[in-house]
């Protein structure tokens, strides 16, 4: 076993590359499968299984479906966990087997985990309530104060990989996704050579459902194929989803001296905040969300011309499109590179589906071919970006992911290409 | 070394026993306990009836009508303490200054007093499965994702760096203010408003602990159920409270001459990868964890002069982390004093990690460790020096502050005073 390295402050010049992605999305469990879905373009929402959804004014999802989370975790496991936990337990054993790392590490204390949560163990909790509240009792099952915690995942991930290096659970909504990349690199350059992150997430219980209703972005539409359109004038808010990916993130001379796949390089982050609460009636902040963009390619020490793909947060809602659209107009100037998002295809499963962004841009670098964008025919007026309307193949060297959380939150991930000289 | 380092500039505190700084160093340097009788619903279905709560004025506090009305009591919480550690550190909030702050909350369990509230009467007290959202509050959603306690924050001051919640169960508060301080280390921001809140008291969290026999069941003597390293130590006591510590790089701070508490000269944690809620005696990954904060801050083991414990008080926990002690600091752990502020504010998860790191703050500032209440009985697995009942003056160099937590995650924080020599 090798002694602890000193979690020095500050950064060195190590550099962190994902050399491995685990996807357990609507469209599909594993990157592959995912991947030949995006590219026929296929929708995966549909009218919501997981519980009856007839009462309440959304009704559409998309879902995991056909998921047995046995064929991914003992029953034990299954039995102490939520569907969300399952859905992690999944995506970050596709990860480790995509990078070529063993299920249990090697040196425990090599293996950092930070994984992003939006709303933790929301079918389990609701659950676990519901006996609470329905009998005089007044009991929970010992699970619960294991389940619906938001580090659930993380603890039950790192007993069973054992991954004993630092860890993080990191909870800014749906910009959380791409803050636990960034989180990611802070603990490589301290001296950890592996780090899993990403998530998944699962807003599908009646009550989370819910909460997503009073949060006021939802839309009310019943038509699978035309429910979610981010940027189109027809937009009329997002269709929840489940799901999203999990990645081994490595330092780089350790990915090269194994010989490993590099899909790309974490090579700039940022985040900021707006101060301001997010209101469907209004459009959110461009100028901290264009910073955050900006910030992020300064770190990567690249030009906003030398940008080939931009992954968008797409929201659905049509102020915070238009806020987009202009956000990226200002860092990229009048001529936007290719735009394309999948959420159309999958839902939007918050932190998870800023994740599953990630994913879809390193496979798009790596397979040198951009999916077009979903859910799109017209523009909304002010979101004439550059959509990419027809799949282009396309070397892309350097792809810039944004995303957005309630109430404020901005963040973006820029990814270099292959391990290209940066 | 890296040349950017993180002091501690402002305090703001929300406990039991007092909800302002002052108040609270008073109660823990008198060594009053602060738990007793549930009083926020009725406990007597519950195996655990005691708690540390507190007597917090929202308005007196400084939060504005639409705060009060958004906010869940945590969120609270954590703007009360950020209101008085802003107002600490006498930091001008302009536009430039705005710009490089961050925010960087810890949360065990974010919004679930909201969203408990709220779902019994959105699904009728338990009877509806698909429960109404017509009858919820409007800031329903703000409860679901605890993100909302960054958001506010960042709000509430107009800060626009950096904002980040960190949930890792009862580390979460060392666990944020040590990614704050890899931020200001690594130049994503100058200032960073860190700390932690809960509000756990609630059924839905009692009965969690209730189910796995965590909290305490001495019912009746509250006011001495809360025993860590003592013999008779049988469970923590549930509690609430928020601390929000203003993180500064040591030379902005030095610019506007600050008021320093003390630097933040090491941070780490680690996985123990063996139980959601079991420790392994042997305190393995807790150790490394000190080992690797001291390595941060290029100290050694006989430098600590005070370590503010996790000290929960279950039967693991303490001798968990009394051989964690003895691995990581050999001979220091037997002179250096110990103590767990939880004998007197309770555990309130997240929260506390972040209220022991104000202590520590106050303790170097101050010169007096807080001490250990109710400790009366020794047990033979817990032999260090753990400052019972009494505070005492003690010149504080270097502060160690742990926790350990559910899900295996064990956390250091070193705290040192900025004397000349290191500067």
């Amino acid at each position: 076993m090798t002694a602890p390295r000193a979690d020095r402050g500050g950064a060195t010049s190590k550099r962190a590359v994902v050399t491995g992605i685990g996807v357990v999305a609507p469209t599909g469990v594993g990157a592959d499968a995912h991947w030949k879905r995006v590219l026929a373009g296929e929708s995966a929402l549909r009218r919501i299984t997981l519980f009856d959804p007839t009462p309440y004014p959304s009704t559409l999802a998309g879902e995991v479906s056909e998921f047995d989370a046995l064929g991914w975790a003992d029953n034990r496991r299954v039995v102490q966990t939520d569907r969300w936990t399952h859905l992690g337990f999944a995506a970050t054993r596709l990860a480790l087997q995509d990078a070529g790392l063993a299920e249990v590490a090697g040196d425990p204390y090599q293996v950092g985990v930070t994984l992003a949560s939006s709303s933790g163990g929301n079918l389990f909790g609701q659950r676990e309530l519901q006996r609470l509240w329905s009998q005089p009792s007044r009991t929970v099952g010992a699970y619960q104060s294991i389940a619906w915690f938001y580090a659930a995942s993380v603890g039950q991930l790192s007993i069973h990989h054992q991954f004993k290096g630092p860890c993080g659970v990191l909870v800014s909504e749906t910009a959380g996704g791409l803050d636990s990349l960034a989180h990611a690199v802070r603990m490589i350059r301290r001296g950890t050579p592996v780090v899993i992150a990403g998530g998944t997430e699962c807003p599908l219980s009646p009550y989370a459902l819910a909460c997503q209703l009073r949060g006021g972005l939802l839309t009310s539409s019943t038509d699978p194929a035309r429910a979610y359109r981010p940027f189109d004038e027809t937009a009329s808010g997002y269709v929840p989803g489940e799901g999203g990916a999990v990645f081994v993130v490595e330092e780089l001379g350790h990915a090269l001296d194994r010989g490993a796949t590099i899909y790309g390089e974490v090579a700039g982050w940022a985040s900021t905040h707006d101060a301001r609460y997010t209101d469907a009636r209004q459009r959110g902040d461009a100028t901290q969300y264009a910073r955050a963009m900006e910030l992020a390619l300064e770190r990567a020490g690249a030009r906003p011309d030398e940008v080939d793909i931009v992954v968008p947060d797409a929201l659905g809602v049509p102020g915070y499109d238009l806020s987009e659209a202009r956000a990226l107009r200002t860092v990229f100037g009048p001529t936007s590179p290719p735009v394309t998002t999948q959420k159309p295809l999958t839902g939007r499963a918050h932190q998870g589906g800023a994740a599953l962004d990630v994913a879809n841009a390193l496979l798009a670098m790596h397979q040198g071919l951009v999916p077009a964008t979903a859910g799109l025919d017209r523009p909304a007026s002010g979101c004439d970006l550059d959509f990419v309307r027809e799949h282009r193949q396309q070397r892309s060297d350097l792809a810039l992911i944004a995303a957005r959380g309630f109430d404020g939150f901005n963040s973006a991930v820029v990814l270099r290409r292959g391990s290209a000289p940066g | 070394m890296n040349p950017r380092r993180t002091v501690v500039t402002g305090v703001g505190v929300v406990a039991p026993g007092g909800v302002t700084r002052d108040q609270f160093w008073a109660t823990i340097t008198e060594g009053r306990t602060s738990t007793r009788r549930i009083s926020f619903f009725d406990p007597s279905p519950f195996r655990s009836q005691i708690a540390a709560e507190c007597d917090f004025d929202a308005a007196a506090a400084g939060l504005t009508a639409v705060e009060r009305q958004r906010a869940d009591r945590y969120v609270q919480f954590a703007l009360a303490a950020s209101i008085e550690a802003l107002a600490d550190s006498g930091l001008a909030t302009d536009e430039a200054t705005r710009q490089r702050t961050g925010v960087v909350l810890g949360s065990a369990v974010g919004g679930t007093m909201a969203l408990e509230r709220e779902y019994v009467v959105a699904s009728d007290s338990g009877a509806q499965w698909l429960v109404d959202h017509n009858r919820t509050t409007p800031f329903l959603y703000q409860a679901l994702v605890p993100s909302s306690l960054a958001a506010e924050v960042a709000c509430r001051h107009g800060l626009h760096g950096p904002a980040q919640v960190i949930s890792t169960g009862c580390t979460s508060g060392i666990d944020a203010v040590g990614y704050a301080h890899q931020l200001i280390c690594d130049d994503e921001a100058d200032v960073v408003l860190a700390g932690a809140s809960d509000t756990p008291i609630s059924p839905v969290t009692v009965a969690s602990f209730d189910a796995i026999k965590a909290t305490t069941a001495a019912n009746d003597d509250p006011a001495h159920a809360s025993r860590p390293f003592d013999g008779n130590r049988a469970g923590f006591v549930l509690a609430e409270g928020a601390a929000v510590l203003v993180l500064e790089e040591l030379a902005h701070a030095r610019r506007r001459g600050a008021h320093i508490y003390c630097e933040l000269a090491g941070y780490a944690n680690r996985s123990n990868g063996y139980h959601m809620t079991g420790l392994r005696p042997d305190g393995a990954e807790m150790a490394l964890a000190i080992t690797a904060a001291l390595d941060e801050g290029r100290l050694n083991p006989d430098d600590v002069s005070y370590i503010s414990a996790h000290g929960s008080g279950t039967r693991q926990n303490d001798r968990h982390e009394t051989a964690a002690f003895k691995r990581a600091l050999r001979d220091t752990a037997y002179r250096v004093p110990i103590s767990s502020i939880k004998s007197m504010v309770g555990h309130s998860l997240g929260a506390i990690g972040s209220i022991e790191m104000a202590a520590c703050a106050l303790a170097i500032e101050n010169g007096v460790v807080p001490p250990t209440a109710n400790w009366s009985t020794r047990d033979p697995e817990c032999d260090l020096d753990y400052v019972p009942n009494t505070a005492r003056e003690v010149d504080v160099d270097v502060a160690l502050s742990v926790g350990s937590g559910f899900g295996g995650f064990q956390s250091a924080m070193v705290f040192r005073r900025l004397t000349e020599a290191v500067r």
